[in-house]
């Protein structure tokens, strides 16, 4: 979209309206596609009137007013002759013309928690879901979607258009799943933005260690579906561990955007404001009661880290301990390799070399970058440099972000015999 | 980013706003948090229950409230998370403000913000921070 001031302000407008627009729509049309592109038409008319015109007074109202006028247009002249179209557009005619303020409060939680749940339904891959939550949660552009997954805006868009034909074919109702379906498509919704909140906080490629601009889209998210879902512990637990992490966004990069690690960071850096609210939403998700999920105990070990004042001062027991539980919860190698480093940070690097040796054959691990590097650490711990260089080399060789290859580099070119690297 | 309202220069002491005002005001709030922006907020009371130190000569003076020459007094603020200006800007044009008031919008200092030199002067700003948020950690 262009820079322009008006511009500038729709794009804002945009993001704090979207979602609910396409949310009340969808209600209304009973299609998550069509309002979809109901939204976008009147995203259009916007950006065709307003630099002229001004930014209305109720913004939202009007571009909900003239996404459903486009919405009406469609039942009217689309010759959909059917009786079940027929009804919708007799409903829309009758109850959506006096107050559009008061239907929009009213309804609009439970639209939004519905958008949310239908755009991350199981029937979608997962890289569908996070580009489609992406679209039609965050208000993010299609061009801006592709940006942050680092694929082309065709591939975005066709994922797109995909996924919304998928929901149509299968017919995926608009709704909040309940009883025992709450639990699994909750987990869905979850997974999609932690996936999100990820691919910022850690991009998986490219030049840049992060895009936090994601991370934000991710936290907002969080945010909202917490208060829309406030007795589910799980999203009190996944906000904690987003807010936890977030607060380490401007420590976790130096001056030239080189990557530094949690035990290397200033922690004076880390954004107090996040640490303090990922702290109260953990006592949220704890206080709920129940056994610890996934999400809330990550938190809490994120939490131990968030409460050392300086890195000697981290309880790496406690540490342990959550990893115990979690290994339980979700059995992987890749919380096998986390729960290493605690050990040998609680009880010294053997201990945690023996547990990394015992996973290293797991097939999940082979090609993961973090084994060699946790695996180089301990060696350079133990004092045995030569093998822990050839491990930072190994573990280079494997990552594409390229600014983690230059860290590892970096670290296996100073345990070069007979050489020191002036930093 | 935080926003700012202001125009609360002639409070009583111990003026308490309207009800009708605060329900809508509260209302307000309730929308910036299930938008996902508001970080943080607070009310302040009058400025005529405050006091002003002022600095002149190499001497600070202290005047107590209510103050006659006051202006664009602030009333409170709100932290939100947003993507831009604009965006802020958005927020604060929904806000229920009585007639005649303003809100001033103005984005948070990053510690990279500064220069080198000006962040070494501030070197010990994060650790007292860090040390304010552990202290307040109750509110």
């Amino acid at each position: 979209m262009a820079a322009s001031a008006p511009h500038r302000t729709i794009d804002a407008v945009w993001r704090i309206e979207s979602a609910k627009i396409v949310a009340g729509l969808a209600r209304m049309t009973r299609d998550v596609g069509l309002a979809e592109e109901l939204a976008q038409e009147a995203l259009v008319a916007a950006l065709e009137k307003w630099p002229a015109s001004g930014v209305p007074d109720n913004p939202g109202a009007w571009l909900m007013a003239a996404a459903k006028n486009r919405a009406l247009d469609h039942f009217r002249h689309a010759k959909l002759v059917d009786a079940k179209h027929q009804e919708i557009g007799r409903e829309m005619e009758e109850g959506f013309t006096p107050d559009l303020d008061a239907a929009l409060d009213d309804d609009i939680g439970d639209d939004l928690l519905r958008l949310i749940f239908t755009a991350c339904h199981p029937v979608l891959s997962t890289e569908a879901r996070a580009a489609l939550t992406l679209k039609l949660l965050c208000g993010l552009a299609t061009d801006e979607i592709a940006r942050a997954f680092l694929v082309s805006e065709p591939t975005i868009a066709q994922r797109i258009v995909r996924a919304k034909r998928t929901l149509a074919e299968a017919r995926v109702p608009f709704e909040v799943p309940r009883g025992a379906d709450l639990a699994a498509r909750l987990s869905s919704v979850l997974e999609v933005i932690y996936l999100v909140f990820n691919e910022g906080y850690s991009a998986t490629a490219g030049d840049d260690w992060m895009r936090p601009a994601l991370c934000d889209d991710a936290l907002r998210l969080g945010r909202i579906l917490a208060g829309l879902a406030p007795d589910e512990p799980e999203v009190h637990g996944l906000v904690a561990l987003m807010e936890i992490q977030a607060s380490r966004l401007h420590a976790r990069t130096g001056p030239s955007g080189e990557p530094i690690l949690l035990m290397d960071q200033d922690r004076a850096r880390w954004d107090h404001l996040l640490v303090q609210r990922g702290l109260a939403a953990l006592e949220r998700a704890e206080k709920l009661g129940g056994a610890l999920g996934a999400y809330t105990l990550q938190a809490a070990i994120a939490a131990c880290h968030a409460r050392a004042p300086t890195p000697a001062d981290t309880d790496w027991k406690r540490i342990v301990a959550l990893y115990d539980g979690l290994a339980q919860l979700m059995p992987s190698p890749i919380v096998e390799l986390n729960r290493a480093v605690a050990v040998s940070m609680a009880y010294g690097p053997e201990e945690g070399l023996a547990l990394v040796d015992a996973i290293a054959a797991e097939p999940v691990l082979r090609g993961y970058h973090l084994l060699p590097s946790v695996r180089a650490d301990f060696l350079l711990k133990l004092g045995r440099l030569d093998e822990a260089r050839g491990e930072f080399e190994r573990a280079a060789s494997l990552t594409r972000n390229t600014r983690e290859i230059r860290l590892l580099l970096d670290r296996a070119a100073a345990l070069h015999p007979g050489l020191r690297v002036v930093k | 980013m935080i926003v700012i309202p202001k125009g609360y220069e002639k409070a009583k002491p111990g003026a308490m706003p309207d009800a009708k005002i605060v329900a809508e005001m509260s209302k307000y709030n309730e929308s910036l948090q299930k938008a996902g922006v508001l970080l943080s907020m607070e009310g302040l009371h009058p400025p005529s229950m405050g006091a002003r130190v002022s600095f002149s000569g190499g001497k600070p003076r202290v005047i107590d409230g209510p103050f006659t020459e006051a202006k664009e007094v602030i009333g409170g603020f709100w932290i939100i998370q947003v993507k831009s200006k604009e965006e802020a800007v958005e927020w604060a044009r929904r806000a229920p403000m009585p007639d005649g008031q303003l809100i001033e919008i103005r984005r948070v200092q990053e510690f990279e913000d500064f220069p080198e030199d000006v962040q070494k002067a501030a070197s010990n700003e994060p650790a007292l921070r860090e040390r304010l948020a552990k202290q307040g950690k109750k509110g």
